[in-house]
C-alpha cells in the first residue's frame, strides 16, 4: 500500500551564503492512510516549514517527498495549487475563513476551484457543515460566528473535499478550552472514520489525541513515539 | 469556476466598498459620460450646419456677382451685372444638360402690413422654379405661376414666421397685405423650415421677380441666379457647365470671372470636415478623462489586493491556481469599470436631453459601443498589473500577511 505522507531526507534551507539557515535539516517521515500524527517542537524547531512543505505550500530544497505517490518536489506552482486542492484540506490555526462571505460559500470554495457543479456543491457543503454541527449557522459570515464555530467551518471546509490529508496548523491555539474541545473531539471523530490527519502543536495536551507523535529539534526529528 | 460566478463574486467584493468603488467608478462614469456627450455633441452641431445648408436648397449652387477676391480691385476690369438672360441661357439644356433649373433672385427689404399688424422682412422675386431650387414647398394654398411673374401680378407666398406675425390667427390665403405700399395678395404659406445657422429661414416673402423690380427695386443687377444641379453626383459638372456658359456670355476666363459661384455641396463637405475634426478633438478630451478614470481603478485594485492578500494567501492554499486568482481580480476591475460605464451611458442621456446653444445632442451609436469597449478595455488593462501581483503572491507569504 502506498503511504499517504513519505518524506524521505527532507532539507530546506533558507538564505544563501553567511546567513544560510537549515530550517528542516533530513527529515523522513511515513504516514500511512488512518494515521493520526501530531508534530510538536519548540518555535524555531522547524514545524512551520515542515507544515508547509507536506501541505505543498513550499518545496524542499532537498529530498524527496511523494504525498498519495506524487511526487511534489517536481511540480510547479500551479500543479501544487491542483494537489492542495484535490489532496489536503488545511485547518488553521486563525481559522482563515474568507472574509465577508457566508460558511456555505466558504465551504463550497474548495468544490468550486475543483469544478464541481453549482447544486451538488451546495449540497455537499451543507452536509460537510452539518458533519460539523453548524446545520443552523451556514448564512452567517466569519465575523457573525464564534473562534469555535468558525474552526468548525474551517474544518467543514477542509473535509468537504474528501482530501487524502487533513493537514491542522494549531487548530487549538486560538480557541478557549470549551472550543478546543469541541475541536479535538471533531478530529478523534474524523480519525475514527479513518482520515488521515497530521496535526502541528506545541501543546502537549492536544497531542495526547494523536496516535503517534513526533518531536522536532533544531530541524530534525527528536523523538518519534506511539501513544497508548 | 464559471465566468457567471466570477462575476457574482466581482461584483461581491465591489459591493463589499461601496464608498470606494463607487469612487473608483465615477472616474469611469465622468471619462464615458464626457465622450459619449461631447461626441454627441459634435454630432448635433455637424446635423445643426447640415440641416440649415440643405434647408437652403437641394443640390443647391449660387451665382453672385463680383469677381472673387483680390482681383476686385483690378479696376481694368469692367463687373457685369448678372442679368435675367444670364439666367434663360443658364436654363439651356443644349449647354449646361446638368443644370436642371436656374432662377434669379432680386431682394428687397420690406415692411408689410395686415390690418393692424407688421412685420418686416426680406422679399424675394424670382420665378416659379425658386420653388423646387430652394426646397421652399407650400403647406397651404398655392404657388405663383409663370403667367403671374410675366405679368408682373401683385401675388406672394409667405413664410411661417410671416404668417404667424401678420395674420396670426386668420388664414392667410387670399387676404392682401400691403408691402411697402405695395398691395400683395398671399396665394400661399411655405413648410416650417426652422431656425437654423443661418437665421430663420422662415422669416421670408417670395413674389414674381417683375413684380419685385417694378414695384420696389427697379431694374439694377440681380442679387443672385439660384441653380440646381440634376442630383448631387452631376453637382461638379453642373458647376462646370454654368461657368462656361457665363464666362462665354461676359467674355471672361477663370482668371477675370466678374461672378462669384458658391456650391452647397463643397461647403456641406467643408464644414463637416472642419466639425469632423472639432468631434475628433473633443473626444480626444474626453478620452483622456477616461485615461485618468482608468488609472484611479490601477490605483484602488492595488490597494484591494494589499488588503486582501491573506485571503488570496487561503484561496491558494486551498486550490486556487494562479489563473483562478487573475481571473478573479480582472473580473473585478472590469465589473467596476463597467458599472462606471453604464451610469457613465445613463449620465450622458439625460445630459444630452439638455438642448445647448441652439444644438441639440445627438448620440452616435457607435460611440456608446466604443465607449463600452473601451471602458472593459481599460478594466482589463488598468486591472491587469493588479490581477497580476496577486496571482503571482507566494501562498505561505501571503497566509502570513496580517
Amino acid at each position: 500500500m502506498i503511504p499517504v505522507l513519505d518524506l524521505v531526507d527532507i532539507t530546506k534551507v533558507y538564505g544563501d551564503g553567511d546567513s544560510i539557515v537549515r530550517a528542516l535539516d533530513g527529515v523522513s517521515l511515513t504516514v500511512n492512510t488512518g494515521d493520526y500524527l501530531a508534530i510538536m517542537g519548540a518555535s524555531g524547531s522547524g514545524k512551520s516549514t515542515l507544515m508547509n512543505i507536506i501541505g505543498a505550500l513550499d518545496v524542499a530544497t532537498a529530498g524527496q517527498y511523494h504525498l498519495d505517490g506524487i511526487d511534489i518536489n517536481t511540480l510547479d506552482e500551479d500543479a501544487l495549487s491542483i494537489v492542495r486542492n484535490r489532496k489536503i484540506g488545511f485547518i488553521f490555526q486563525s481559522f482563515n475563513l474568507i472574509p465577508r462571505t457566508t460558511a456555505l460559500a466558504n465551504v463550497e470554495l474548495p468544490l468550486s476551484y475543483r469544478g464541481v457543479k453549482r447544486g451538488e456543491r451546495r449540497e455537499r457543503a451543507k452536509e460537510a457543515l452539518a458533519a460539523v454541527g453548524l446545520s443552523d449557522r451556514m448564512h452567517h459570515r466569519p465575523n457573525e460566528l464564534s473562534g469555535g464555530q468558525q474552526q468548525r467551518v474551517a474544518v467543514a471546509r477542509a473535509l468537504v473535499a474528501q482530501p487524502s490529508l487533513l493537514l491542522a496548523d494549531e487548530p487549538t491555539g486560538n480557541l478557549d478550552s470549551r472550543a478546543t474541545a469541541d475541536v479535538l473531539k471533531l478530529l478523534d471523530e474524523m480519525h475514527d472514520q479513518g482520515r488521515t490527519i497530521v496535526m502541528i502543536t506545541h501543546e502537549t495536551e492536544v497531542a495526547q489525541h494523536a496516535d503517534r507523535v513526533i518531536v522536532l529539534m533544531d530541524g530534525r526529528i527528536s523523538e518519534d513515539r506511539l501513544n497508548r | 469556476m464559471n465566468l457567471l460566478e466570477s462575476f457574482r463574486s466581482g461584483l461581491q467584493a465591489i459591493l463589499a466598498n461601496r464608498l470606494r468603488s463607487g469612487l473608483t467608478m465615477l472616474g469611469i462614469m465622468i471619462g464615458v459620460a464626457a465622450v459619449i456627450v461631447l461626441v454627441a455633441f459634435g454630432q448635433g452641431a455637424s446635423n445643426a450646419v447640415t440641416g440649415s445648408i440643405e434647408g437652403l436648397g437641394t443640390n443647391l449652387i449660387t451665382v453672385f456677382p463680383g469677381a472673387a477676391g483680390g482681383s476686385q480691385s483690378d479696376a481694368s476690369l469692367a463687373v457685369k451685372d448678372l442679368t435675367v438672360d444670364d439666367a434663360v441661357a443658364l436654363n439651356d439644356q443644349v449647354l449646361s444638360p446638368d443644370i436642371s433649373a436656374a432662377a434669379p433672385t432680386k431682394r428687397a427689404r420690406v415692411t408689410c402690413t395686415f390690418g393692424a399688424l407688421s412685420h418686416s422682412t426680406a422679399m424675394v422675386g424670382s420665378w416659379p422654379a425658386y420653388f423646387e431650387i430652394s426646397n421652399s414647398a407650400v403647406s397651404e394654398g398655392g404657388y405663383f405661376t409663370n403667367a403671374d411673374e410675366v405679368d408682373g401680378r401683385r401675388v406672394a407666398v409667405i413664410g411661417k414666421t410671416v404668417a404667424d406675425d401678420l395674420f396670426t390667427d386668420t388664414d392667410p390665403i387670399g387676404k392682401e397685405m400691403i408691402c411697402d405700399g405695395v398691395p400683395f395678395t398671399v396665394l400661399g404659406v411655405l413648410v416650417e423650415k426652422g431656425a437654423s445657422g443661418f437665421g430663420d429661414q422662415d422669416d421670408t416673402i417670395i413674389a414674381p421677380l417683375t413684380t419685385v423690380r417694378n414695384h420696389l427695386t427697379g431694374n439694377g443687377s440681380l442679387d443672385t441666379i439660384a441653380v440646381q444641379a440634376s442630383s448631387s453626383q452631376t453637382q461638379a459638372q453642373a458647376q462646370v457647365q454654368l461657368s462656361s456658359v457665363l464666362d462665354d456670355r461676359h467674355g471672361v476666363d477663370v482668371e477675370t470671372r466678374d461672378y462669384q459661384i458658391f456650391n452647397q455641396a463643397s461647403l456641406l463637405a467643408t464644414v463637416n470636415q472642419a466639425v469632423g475634426i472639432f468631434t475628433a478633438l473633443l473626444g480626444a478630451v474626453a478620452g483622456i478623462s477616461l485615461l485618468v478614470g482608468g488609472i484611479g481603478i490601477t490605483n484602488i485594485m492595488l490597494v484591494s489586493v494589499t488588503e486582501r492578500t491573506r485571503e488570496i494567501g487561503i484561496r491558494k492554499a486551498i486550490g486556487a491556481s494562479r489563473r483562478v486568482i487573475l481571473l478573479q481580480f480582472l473580473i473585478e476591475s472590469t465589473v467596476l469599470s463597467l458599472i462606471g460605464a453604464f451610469f457613465g451611458l445613463v449620465l450622458a442621456f439625460l445630459v444630452t436631453r439638455v438642448e445647448v446653444a441652439g444644438i441639440q445632442p445627438t448620440i452616435v451609436p457607435a460611440s456608446v459601443l466604443g465607449a463600452f469597449a473601451i471602458s472593459v478595455g481599460i478594466g482589463l488593462f488598468f486591472g491587469s498589473y493588479p490581477a497580476n501581483r496577486a496571482a503571482s503572491l507566494r501562498p505561505i507569504e501571503a497566509l502570513r500577511h496580517e
